[in-house]
């Protein structure tokens, strides 16, 4: 058989039936679900009668519109609170494992999923959100589905597919001191653009991928999709093996040898051809900064706010467009750029080592003085757990941070986490679009230690020179 | 689903690249359990100058005179022509939702995000790809041209200009099957019981831990 790459083993290990114009149906392992994209999914089972084909490959959790502070008060959005209740009530019907509010298990679904080990190599993973694509970090086949797809998935335990292209992003060498898998994923989006990735898979290859902890995978994965690739995806390999060992959902014992000697295949072969590729050298990655309303709009925290004049066309309208928006002359260092929020957390960069990251940039030091909220949002309760027996809570409470509760919270502000209009954000999450944390807000996406440097001195720094 | 066969509608352009779904239908209104009653609030913060909420009267809204979509000359508009890359972001269904509750039947761009694009055949929304000089050359007609109709015949598979100039376009034939004929993929799908569940079995006994 001829070599095969990453995601051409997971397609074809999935492929229930396949019609001659290529359009399959891919059989699904593992379903996760939560309460903004499934309730009419829900419903549309229910009035057409039909039941889930296979409850056990469901998990589910609400996230989107969960408080962040009060929670023993509720949700006091009697909107958000219905969706919720919608979710508990869905579930508790057709008998759906869910991580309800109150649970220490609750989070966000993409740092959920892989730390309870829902997620494990070789598996097919959808779920109604984009960021599904954070999963194919375990060597999975992961990407969002829309909400009639949910329902199909439910109902059919299959999706209708058809094969993407496969693209290998090769990032090789050793990252320089304060640049992270955040700074890599901005990289690769600026450098493909947000359609850059449309129509393809994407595997993230390289010793400098190698070398990434399962958290750092996850960030690069989860932003695959703003580099327009439905899935993005990493070979299964020893630091897979030892996140997933013992987690609640991961097999034991003797089936764990067994599937860790069948996930030592989950890679490219040599020589496997891929349909597209970018090689970037790791050395050249600098901590990135955003810039305007769409994740390409990137530069080094060394550059500059560009000038519309130097592109042209289409281009040149979107970043005009942009910069009135964000309210930024062209030509400014970004290192000038004050900020009003802060935003650590979301399914990007809530993990615990993002939570460490940022610690350590902030222990013993304060936000500064222009600074209004500086928001640390773990992206679970055991996250948000396991930071508390560090101690990173204190360091970031001293330091003037707010220590939350676990939630997607202001990275697309479904709950009362949001900015003002004019008000300007640094933020680790992954959309920096008009109006994604507030309608008027302006938002420029970092990593953590960007972040939380940036909160300390009250405008953008550059880590890698601290 | 409704079916779709040919239409000859109003063209309203939204001249920017990218446009994600978070801009298409904002997340407040996301918390709604129904798939119905987005149109009010498809491009919500560029349509109005106040800040939309679920639950208010949008008809007692102010609306921005200078989005294009408030122009009377879009009223009725059935075909959104656009540029780059439309629908990226968020895998929100509603998108599609609010883009056919406010009358698109069509939208016509050089390139869609995957997700959106998969999105809109689910909901009797057909996203058209033309290459971007085509899309160029529709955006100058239909400036020129004010009440500017495009014919679209999904069974031919062309689009026909007012000065008879016809524009043919690729479409996946299962979808093209399944959004002439109103077909729900569920259905569909449920067919193949029998091999989903031979699959099933045998992909379980090799990977038991699943």
């Amino acid at each position: 058989m001829s070599a095969q790459t990453l995601y051409d083993k997971l397609w074809n290990s999935h492929v229930v039936r396949q019609d001659a114009d290529g359009t399959a149906l891919i059989y699904i392992d593992r379903q996760l679900v939560h309460e903004v994209t499934s309730p009419q999914a829900f419903e549309g089972l229910r009035l057409a009668k039909r039941r889930p084909w296979r409850i056990a490959s469901m998990l589910a959790v609400p996230d989107h519109n969960v408080p962040t502070i009060n929670r023993a008060a509720g949700i006091s959005d009697p909107v958000s609170r219905i969706q919720v209740e919608t979710l508990d009530a869905n579930c508790a019907e057709f008998g759906i494992t869910e991580f309800k509010m109150g649970d220490i298990r609750q989070g966000v679904v993409h740092v959920m999923g892989p730390e309870q080990g829902a997620t494990l190599p070789g598996m097919t993973v959808v779920c109604g959100d984009s960021h599904t694509s954070t999963h194919g970090a375990f060597g999975a086949l992961a990407h969002g589905i829309g909400t009639s797809e949910v329902e199909h998935v439910m109902a059919t335990q299959c999706l209708v597919a058809k094969k993407s292209k496969a693209m290998e992003v090769r990032v090789e060498g050793q990252l320089g001191y304060g640049v992270t898998a955040k700074d890599i994923a901005l990289t690769v989006i600026g450098k493909m653009g947000t359609a850059g990735g449309t129509g393809y898979a994407i595997e993230f290859t390289g010793s400098t991928v190698r070398a990434l902890s399962m958290e750092g995978r996850m960030t690069l994965c989860n932003m695959a999709i703003e580099a327009g690739a439905r899935a993005g995806m990493i070979a299964a390999d020893e630091v897979t093996f030892a996140y997933l060992e013992g987690r609640p959902f991961a097999p034991q014992g003797v089936m764990w040898e067994q599937a860790v000697s069948q996930w030592r295949h989950l890679h490219s072969d040599e020589g496997a051809v891929f349909d597209a590729s970018l090689v970037l050298d790791a050395a050249e990655i600098h901590p990135q900064v955003t810039w305007g309303t769409s994740p390409e709009m990137v530069v080094s925290i060394e550059g500059c706010v560009p000038n519309p004049l130097d592109l042209s066309g289409e281009k040149r309208e979107g970043a005009e467009r942009a910069l009135v928006y964000m309210g930024l002359t062209a030509g400014t260092p970004i290192t000038k750029i004050n900020i009003d929020k802060v935003f650590i957390g979301s399914c990007t960069n809530g993990r615990i080592e993002d939570m460490r990251a940022a610690a350590m940039v902030a222990r013993g030091k304060k936000v500064a003085a222009n600074v209004k909220l500086a928001l640390v949002v773990p992206g679970s309760g055991l996250v948000k757990l396991q930071a508390e027996q560090e101690g990173l809570d204190q360091i970031f409470i001293q330091a003037g941070f707010e220590w939350r509760d676990p939630g997607c919270s202001m990275c697309l502000a479904m709950n009362d986490d949001k900015l003002a209009a004019g008000e300007r954000c640094a933020s680790t999450s992954n959309r920096n679009f008009e109006g994604r944390q507030g309608q008027g807000g302006r938002t420029h996406l970092v990593s953590p230690e960007m972040a939380a440097a940036a909160a300390i001195a009250g405008h953008f720094v550059d880590v890698s020179k601290q | 689903m409704e079916k779709f066969s040919k239409i000859n509608g109003l063209v309203a352009p939204l001249d920017r690249a990218n446009v994600d779904t978070d801009a298409i239908i904002p997340k407040q209104f996301l918390k709604s359990i129904k798939r119905a009653g987005f149109g009010p609030n498809a491009f919500d913060e560029w349509r109005y100058l106040d800040h939309g909420e679920p639950g208010m009267d949008n008809s007692k809204r102010e609306i921005n005179p200078d989005f294009v979509l408030n122009q009377s000359r879009y009223q009725g508009s059935q075909v959104l022509l656009t540029r780059e890359n439309f629908g990226c972001g968020s895998s929100r269904e509603h998108a599609p939702w609010a883009l056919a509750d406010y009358g698109f039947r069509v939208i016509i761009a050089p390139s869609f995000a995957d997700i959106f694009f998969n999105n809109c055949f689910k909901n009797g929304l057909l996203p058209i790809r033309l290459d971007a000089d085509t899309v160029e050359i529709l955006f100058k007609a239909e400036a020129a041209n004010a009440g500017f109709k495009l014919d679209i015949d999904l069974e031919a598979q062309t689009i026909t200009a007012p000065d008879g100039t016809v524009y043919s376009f690729d479409v996946d034939p299962f979808r093209k099957h399944c959004l002439l004929n109103g077909l729900d993929d569920i259905g569909l799908t449920l067919q193949h019981m029998d091999e989903i569940s031979a699959f099933e079995a045998k992909h379980r006994a090799a990977q038991p831990w699943l």
